[in-house]
């Protein structure tokens, strides 16, 4: 399911599935889609932040057309518990990988994968920092 | 600090092409003269290979390579060095003055990041300003990539580094009335080109930057998002356009303007070295 921005229409509550994971996309040409993705963060009940919610970040394969510095989105990652993926959507071969890695974690997130849950996620990104 | 204004004047109002180089090897500035007649004999040959600029009448290319020296930051940069480019036309009997055709200069204002650390024989002017044909740059380049073993690379600017500039440049105090700030945008993913152009009255800006910044001397990238935010804001208040998700492809202040193809026009003579320190700062993360 596609959204622009958060929270989505309340019409439809009784008729969605229940929501395993949120990856929040984060065009590196557009300050607007930084904007945008943090004002819906405040949409997102806690709950998601132990591990169902992951940035991904578009676009950085251009450089030179960055808007968004990469200390503010690896900061959002910290900030909200939750791991930050770089990809290029214009390259197949890393558009394909990276679709790999999320159907992955979706995976993992929604319960399919026997002994590994989300919470296994923020463990991983906690020791990171401590290191 | 001091400038000699007179000798940077011609540096001016000029729509500069912004490269990055490597350092150069075993460049040596005793040897300037040779260097012009071995730039000028390359370009000689150049021309006879069928690479010439203009056909038809017999035109040379008389070349000058001096050195500034008072165009660096500090002691530990290197100073500037100048390669001009003058049509000799033969028709002319008569010696008239001879026409300037390109102009290019080498420097560093406060690149001591990459000065630092390197070995003797390296000579470390990390930022190239060409003014002139693209035939008489890629000519020049390549003499001075084999004479000196260097790299040239064309120096784009990011957004995110034009936002620095535009609040940097609207924040600076200018005696006389300056020009509007303008920031240009390009909209993305429209089947026309479309650009956008907003213009801000010169002291709303510097109003605008002064409640932002705070400390005088220091600016943080967080004054600078704040700074754009209301930029952006008041745009989308009177518009409903988000300028956020365009791209900024250009700035102009009345100190400088910048372009993200990495073409850039100096103004404003005061601020003359605070525009080139940014420069050179962006031409050696390119190259690192």
């Amino acid at each position: 399911h596609l959204a622009t921005s958060l929270p989505l229409p309340s019409e439809r509550d009784h008729l969605r599935p229940r929501i395993d994971l949120i990856v929040f996309m984060i065009d590196i040409k557009s300050k607007y889609s930084l904007k945008n993705v943090e004002a819906s963060l405040a949409h997102v009940d806690a709950r998601f932040f132990l591990g169902k919610v992951c940035f991904l970040v578009t676009g950085v394969g251009r450089v030179n057309a960055c808007s968004i510095e990469t200390n503010a989105v690896c900061k959002l990652g910290e900030d909200y518990c939750s791991p930050v993926l770089f990809c290029e959507l214009e390259l197949e071969g890393i558009r394909v990988t990276t679709a790999q890695r999320l159907l992955r974690i979706l995976q993992i997130c929604a319960g399919h994968i026997p002994g590994v849950s989300a919470l296994s996620f923020v463990s991983l990104m906690r020791n990171s920092d401590e290191d | 600090e001091n400038v000699d204004l007179q000798k940077t004047a011609f540096l001016l109002r000029k729509a500069w092409t912004l490269y990055s180089v490597t350092p150069l090897y075993r460049f040596h500035r005793a040897r300037l003269r040779d260097y012009a007649r071995l730039l000028s004999a390359f370009i000689a040959a150049e021309k006879q290979k069928g690479l010439a600029v203009e056909v038809g009448v017999e035109l040379d290319i008389k070349v000058a390579v001096s050195s500034l020296a008072d165009l660096r930051g500090s002691e530990q940069d290197q100073a500037a060095v100048l390669v001009q480019l003058s049509l000799r036309s033969r028709a002319s009997s008569r010696n008239s003055e001879d026409k300037l055709v390109w102009l290019g200069w080498f420097c560093s204002v406060y690149g001591d990041d990459l000065s630092e650390n390197l070995p003797e024989d390296f000579t470390c002017l990390p930022l190239f300003l060409t003014h002139g044909a693209e035939s008489y740059t890629s000519m020049v380049g390549s003499w001075f990539q084999k004479t000196f073993d260097c790299c040239f690379r064309r120096l784009a600017i990011s957004p995110l580094n034009l936002s620095w500039m535009v609040a940097m440049w609207a924040g600076c105090k200018l005696d006389r009335a300056a020009s509007a700030v303008e920031l240009v945008f390009s909209v993305p993913h429209l089947s026309q080109p479309l650009d956008i152009s907003y213009a801000i009255h010169p002291e709303d800006a510097k109003a605008l930057w002064d409640t932002v910044q705070k400390t005088p001397g220091e600016i943080t990238q967080e004054e600078v998002d704040v700074f754009m935010d209301c930029l952006y804001a008041h745009f989308h208040r009177h518009f409903k356009i988000h300028l956020s998700a365009a791209k900024l492809v250009k700035v102009s202040t009345a100190v400088a303007s910048a372009h993200c193809d990495g073409i850039v026009k100096i103004l404003h003579s005061q601020y003359l070295l605070g525009v080139l320190m940014l420069l050179t700062e962006l031409a050696i993360s390119q190259i690192q």
